[in-house]
């Protein structure tokens, strides 16, 4: 049986108000999706039927996952947070500017993390072997970035505004315009891998991957804000996301939490 | 929206997980992923497995990352697990010296992927063991476990995660010693089997 976009609305608003009618009894915010989230499809088969296991990492503070990973200057090259720049000509698209901060649960900014992000062209591409959309490549965009988080948190990206792609969740299936990010804490509990979206896209009530995040400010937090003061004069416009990784730290310990 | 204000705790809620998607693999694996140990190292070992999916198909498009100490229990605070060629921009590798502890690899076309480390030392109360992240395409929220190596059954016996996991699991967590140094680590996502998989609080 074909699945259609109006078979997967009605899964997604099923969702949803399953969620809202578990907050009015009571349950607590859900700030990440669920790993069961059927119209997503590829989740079906993917997600553990058994709860995990609760380990509170205020009983050893020697856990190795409190800590993390370090990455360094080595780890980066120069050119590497200017996704326009990787190649010898111009990329197609619009310049756009991406910058906030990495903070931790406490507000704090985490400091001298790598950030990574991939994402499609202009036209809707992955730089991706096994990429099936017929859209352009761009000999002049390959839409992987890096950096590190500087003292205060902050990262900053160049890159051209990512377009919208098709993909087979569903007939007519469309993911709103998105950058993939990958970015470290303090302490390995706090991995986080997400994607970026950009404000007013029509795509967001149609796309289960957003929709998975079925608590409606949580889905906000996804959806950069347009900055004039991030925008480069005759060069790009600017967006501004901020990053707050979940998950214990050793922060947490200190404080007793 | 986006711009998070910090001023008070209540405001600084986390940014919602997503799946890896199908195409990161262009951008996240890099040269020398899988191999963590530094050369020749005489305490090195491979650990290796299959990721399966609920029916037990395994998952081509699937990203294990490793993170773990020492021999000696230390945490590693060496950077340069994906050292770069500033003329080039490729990937160098490491540099076969330093101990970074960190290691992400993408399993191959058979679902199968491998890491050469460090034979973990303990730290705290607990049992040797790596701490694994796992990610994949359909996969909404990364998922957390931990690879701990057989021999030592007293230091097994006595771990405290370990001890909370039903009898019926608890082999999940525990490779299994295919001699010279290799142990084989399968992580079953769903279904018979389904790995036991943590989170932190
Ligand atoms: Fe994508």
């Amino acid at each position: 049986m074909t699945l259609t976009q109006h078979d997967i609305d009605a899964e997604i608003a099923a969702e949803h108000a399953a969620y809202q009618k578990r907050v009015a009894d009571g349950g607590p915010v859900e700030h990440h999706p669920r790993r069961d989230y059927a119209p997503y499809r590829s989740s079906v088969l993917r997600h553990p039927k058994q709860p995990p296991i609760a380990i509170d990492v205020t009983q050893d503070p020697e856990l190795v996952e409190l800590s993390s990973p370090a990455f360094g200057e080595r780890d980066i090259t120069g050119i590497d947070n200017d996704l326009t720049r990787q190649h010898t000509g111009e990329p197609v698209g619009e310049r756009i500017t991406v910058s906030g901060r990495l903070l931790d649960r406490n507000g704090r900014p985490v400091r001298g993390q790598l950030v990574e992000i991939w994402q499609a062209n202009s036209a809707g591409r992955y730089a991706h072997q096994r990429e099936q959309h017929d859209a352009p490549l761009d000999p002049n965009f390959t839409g992987v970035g890096r950096t590190l988080a500087d003292d205060d948190g902050f990262y900053r990206f160049t890159t051209v505004q990512p377009g919208p792609y098709p993909w087979r969740n569903h007939v007519n299936a469309w993911r709103p315009a998105h950058i993939h990010f990958s970015v470290f804490g303090s302490a390995f509990t706090q991995r986080l891998v997400t994607q970026m979206y950009f404000p007013n896209d029509p795509l967001f009530p149609y796309d289960p991957i957003l929709q998975s995040v079925t608590d409606d400010a949580a889905r906000r937090r996804l959806i950069a804000t347009y900055d004039h003061s991030l925008s480069v004069p005759e060069f790009s416009l600017g967006y501004h996301w901020d990053i707050v990784l979940d998950g214990p730290n050793a922060t947490w310990i200190e404080e007793g939490r | 929206m986006t711009k998070i204000d910090t001023s008070g705790p209540e405001q600084v809620l986390p940014t919602p997980s997503h799946t890896v998607g199908p195409f990161y693999g262009y951008a996240l694996p890099f040269r020398g992923g899988e191999d963590i140990a530094p050369a020749g190292h005489p305490d090195t070992v491979t650990v290796h497995g299959y990721v399966h999916d609920g029916e037990g198909n395994p998952l081509p498009d699937a990203l294990v990352e490793l993170w773990g100490p020492d021999t000696e229990g230390r945490v590693p605070t060496a950077d340069g697990s994906m050292r770069r060629d500033p003329a080039s921009g490729d990937f160098l590798g490491r540099n076969g010296v330093e101990f970074t502890g960190f290691g992400r690899i993408q399993t191959d076309a058979n679902g199968h992927w491998y890491a050469r480390t460090l034979r973990p030392g303990a730290r705290g109360r607990s049992a040797p063991y790596l701490s694994v992240c796992v990610f994949a395409r359909g996969l909404l929220v990364h998922l957390f476990t931990r690879i701990y190596l057989p021999g030592d059954e007293a230091a097994l016996a006595a771990d405290p995660l370990l001890a909370r996991v039903p009898a019926g699991r608890r082999d999940t967590l525990i490779a299994a010693d295919e001699g010279h140094g290799t142990y084989r680590f399968d992580i079953r996502l769903q279904g018979e089997g389904e790995t036991v998989f943590l989170e932190f609080q």
